[in-house]
């Protein structure tokens, strides 16, 4: 077996020098970007960050629109998570489902729909305009509120579904062991519920902080003066203050990091999971009034969700320039859809978006495949460090990435590693590929952790060779984990605006790069258009990624 | 194998001092085991003995750090699992899930090239074996504890191994299915003619399934021998104690002949009927068996005691009696012969009794 141990030392050494190329790399050349000039070593950019009273506002506003993120989001998640785990009610399966749905949908479709129903001259201020007579459009979506707003209504779905599947988890016994031992309804909360589901519950408050703090769609449309990080450098970057933006980049990661500490740090190790046993049973609403209640509730929340939604597509049947201040517009058309798809130039950024997304999922996934043979399977001495490398990008906002890709990318020296991809076909597959390699790693390392490593010894009793045993028990196996990869990095890269909107180039603009010029021109059917088939192609993915049958045994 | 070796029965596997080291833990110490084709060996053991290790070394799961494993005279100890024609059962059956019970089956036949209606063929054998014919198209998920035991045996039969594994094969079994799978098991084996090493903690087990039966403790080998020889002639007070029920008492010897011993017990004396290689004035330690001791009436200088627990079985009853220094004997006898917190003399038989030095 000696041959064979070299050869995966050998292997796994070679993948954690890719993966370290990728991920590590780049971050790497910002850091000492930021302290040096074409002049030599400098404390310039940063001495110039810190005395700047607006680099700190900014800094401020990313971390407090962060945390007033988190707590919103828990306000509206946690108690949807109760109300529908807990309790019975007309509807609550399809609304159940109706309420995870912003986890599919791509950021800035969501920002877009969000525009034509609350914005200035969107669907919701026009009918307050209609109704009360109004001169003007009665509010402006912009500024923080703005931000906030789209936050809660995109993010709270972490809060949903992870208290959710923590509230599943529960053993119910131990519900009834506090109950048979006198504890009323609120100390049952405060001593058993709350504490067994912190693991979930900080879980969530994590992958808010860390997405709100990212977030780059809704502040750089609802911003206006309204800065955060991540829209603060790409605008010094675009002003060609490199230096700067290098500064910026290397705080905003500084900051996640800091996030990133404190919340792992707080959540400790109590665990919830691996009970058997049934879940605890729904209790059925019996008074009628608080029933109504909670299912016109579940309703109209539903309805509110799906409410952009339905926007977009209603615009994305409307002529240009038809609808200008009637309630509902007059006249309706298929021609935005019909133009998408026969104007070679509107056709292009959906096939862009289509390989570039389908080429990085493929490649993310192979890496992934190959890392967790090597971590779980072969217990490599440098599993730990090839899966923490795995998993920065997600640490890291995708601006950052974005700035460190382009970085690493601009200059021609293949001895250091580093090559001119900028302004060609290959830039932005690649940062689709970096954004990949956490979502599709943490779902098959996973997958692996999960075989019993029996079947495998089992295959090789049974006289298979590696390969024969790898892709006749291993893959089958891990189809639920790779489709779950899978599904989540396609869409990902099919939506991505953040890293595309530092890196595209002409030839390779994305779906939301064109969605955003569309908009620019004032082409909103075409741009509405986009965003539903955005919207199509994320959920039919979904669907098609999750419809597995399980595995029984 | 050429016919280097004039015996009879030519040894087919051989375990050659093999060793094997877990960071601190020695979990095989010099394991050595010879078998003949078509024997069955039992390796039996507490856990942590090192019986599962041993079996993963025989599989080629684990290399050993030094030592040999020879199958029909070639040395196989460096050969990774699959080039080694060995067929193993998984404690857990590690069948697989997403194949069917045919296609488990085809498995191990598919890597020998087997193909069309020769596959189909073998499969279908390999299921009459385990009587379970035309169970091919079900799913594994389908199958009780029982059946899936079965379809794990005739998976690892199917491709004719030289030698058949099973780990700890009843041990997720309820009792009821137990005994019967064991008989199952036992006639497969029989059938089939294969020479197979089964691991087991249950001293039933062993003596059931196996023809030879090894004891291991701590990654050694105590004892290799028939169930009736490990039983009547255990090697060490590990094997007396850990095969089949006695008691264990410390006692001085008092007189050495040619065909007694004569040993100090509590109040009396016994007299052994055999010879002791032991001093008069040694300490020993006697390891009797339920049935080796009788019941007798106290007095007249017999070793005296208190019933203190009487459990009835049936046809007999096992007496524990506390003898007068406090410790405790336990005793077979008739249903009726004593009662629960009476005095009574216990004396000993012919057969079942151990003396080993103490220490």
């Amino acid at each position: 077996m000696s041959p064979s141990n070299s050869r995966s030392r050998l292997g796994a050494l070679g993948l954690l020098l890719l993966v370290g190329w990728l991920v590590v790399y780049p971050l790497i050349l910002v850091l000492t970007e930021s302290v040096h000039s074409p002049q030599g070593w400098t404390l310039a950019y940063v001495q110039r960050f810190v005395s700047e009273p607006r680099e700190w506002h900014v800094l401020w506003n990313s971390v407090w629109i962060s945390v007033a993120s988190v707590a919103l989001c828990a306000l509206i998640g946690i108690p949807l998570a109760f109300l529908f785990e807990w309790f019975t009610f007309p509807g609550r399966r399809v609304l159940g489902a109706l309420v995870a749905l912003p986890v599919v949908l791509p950021p800035l479709v969501g920002v877009v729909a969000f525009l034509f129903l609350y914005g200035e001259t969107g669907f919701a201020a026009r009918l307050v305009q209609a109704v009360f007579g109004l001169e003007e459009a009665p509010w402006r979506l912009q500024g923080a509120w703005a931000i906030l707003l789209v936050h809660a209504y995109s993010m709270y779905v972490y809060f949903y579904l992870l208290t959710r599947a923590g509230l599943a988890r529960l053993d119910p016994a131990m519900l009834e062991a506090a109950a048979s031992l006198g504890a009323g309804r609120w100390r049952l909360m405060r001593r058993v519920v709350v504490p067994l589901l912190a693991p979930s519950l900080l879980g969530a408050a994590l992958l808010t902080f860390m997405t709100a703090l990212a977030s780059f769609s809704a502040p750089y449309i609802f911003g206006g003066g309204f800065r955060v990080m991540p829209t603060q450098i790409v605008f010094t970057r675009l002003n060609g203050e490199y230096g700067m933006a290098m500064v910026q980049t290397v705080a905003l990661s500084l900051v996640a990091l800091a996030g990133l500490w404190f919340l792992r740090g707080s959540a400790g190790q109590a665990g919830t999971r691996g009970q058997k046993g049934t879940a605890p049973e729904r209790r059925h609403i019996e008074s009628p009034a608080v029933r109504v209640a909670a299912t016109v509730g579940g309703w109209v929340f539903a309805v509110l969700l799906l409410l952009p939604h339905l926007t977009l597509l209603l615009l994305s049947f409307v002529p240009i320039g038809t609808w200008t201040t009637q309630l509902l517009p007059p006249a309706y058309t298929t021609s935005n859809y019909t133009a998408l798809f026969s104007e070679p130039e509107r056709l292009r950024p959906l096939v862009n978006s289509l390989w570039m997304a389908s080429g990085s999922t493929l490649v993310a996934l192979a890496i992934a495949l190959a890392a967790g043979l090597l971590v779980v399977r072969r217990r490599s001495q440098l599993g730990p460090a090839l899966e923490a490398a795995l998993g920065l990008p997600w640490v890291v906002p995708g601006t950052v990435f974005a700035i460190a890709l382009a970085t690493m990318f601009s200059v021609h020296a293949p001895l250091a590693g580093r090559v001119v991809l900028i302004g060609t076909v290959w830039l932005l597959p690649l940062a689709y590929l970096v954004r990949n390699l956490p979502i599709s790693s943490r779902s098959i390392l996973a997958g692996f952790r999960a075989l019993d490593p029996s079947l495998d010894e089992a295959a090789a009793s049974l006289g298979a060779g590696r390969w024969r045993s790898l892709w006749r028990v291993t893959l089958p196996l891990l189809r639920p984990a790779i489709a779950a990869g899978a599904t989540l990095a396609f869409v990902t890269g099919l939506g991505d605006f953040v890293t595309s909107v530092v890196l595209y180039t002409y030839d390779t603009r994305p779906l939301s790069l064109e969605i955003l010029s569309s908009l620019r021109q004032g082409d909103v059917g075409i741009a509405a258009a986009y965003g539903v088939l955005l919207m199509v192609l994320s959920a039919v993915v979904f669907v098609l990624g999750s419809d597995r049958p399980a595995v029984s045994g | 194998m050429e016919a280097v070796s004039g015996k009879v029965n030519p040894p087919y596997l051989i375990l050659d001092r093999v060793s094997k080291r877990f960071g601190e833990t020695i979990a095989a110490d010099g394991v050595s085991i010879e078998l003949s084709r078509g024997q069955v060996l039992a390796l039996l053991g507490p856990s942590g003995s090192g019986k599962t290790t041993t079996l993963r070394l025989l599989a080629g799961f684990e290399t050993p750090d030094s030592g040999r494993i020879v199958v029909d005279g070639e040395d196989v100890t460096r050969f990774p699992p699959a080039a080694r024609r060995f067929g193993m059962v998984f404690q857990h059956y590690a069948l697989f899930p997403h194949l069917d019970v045919g296609e488990n089956i085809a498995f191990g036949l598919e890597s020998l090239g087997v193909k069309g209606e020769a596959l189909r063929g073998r499969i279908a054998e390999s299921l009459r074996q385990v009587e379970l014919e035309g169970y091919e198209r079900r799913r594994v998920g389908e199958l009780s504890g029982g059946q899936q035991q079965r379809v794990a045996l005739a998976r690892a039969i199917a491709p004719e191994p030289r030698v058949l594994l099973l780990d700890e094969p009843l041990s997720n079994l309820d009792p009821t299915l137990r005994e019967r799978t064991r008989r199952e098991i036992r006639g497969v084996i029989e059938r089939v003619g294969i020479t197979t090493v089964i691991v087991t903690h249950e001293q039933d087990e062993a003596f059931d399934l196996g023809q030879i039966v090894a004891v291991l403790r701590a990654g050694r080998v105590e004892q290799v021998g028939s169930p009736d020889q490990l039983y009547s002639q255990p090697a060490n007070p590990f094997v007396a104690r850990f095969v089949g029920r006695s008691s264990a008492l410390e006692v001085a010897v008092m007189e050495q002949g040619p065909t007694h011993t004569v040993i100090g017990v509590a109040d009396g004396a016994w007299r052994l009927p055999f010879a002791a290689s032991l001093p008069a004035g040694a300490k020993a330690l006697l390891v009797a068996r339920p049935e080796a001791m009788r019941l007798g009436v106290p007095g007249n200088g017999a070793v005296t005691g208190r019933v203190v627990e009487r459990r009835f079985t049936g046809a007999t009853a096992y007496y524990t009696v506390q003898l007068s220094d406090g410790r405790s004997i336990e005793v077979e006898g008739l249903p009726e012969a004593a009662r629960p917190d009476t005095v009574v003399g216990v004396e000993p038989g012919e057969r079942g009794l151990h003396l080993f030095p103490a220490g």
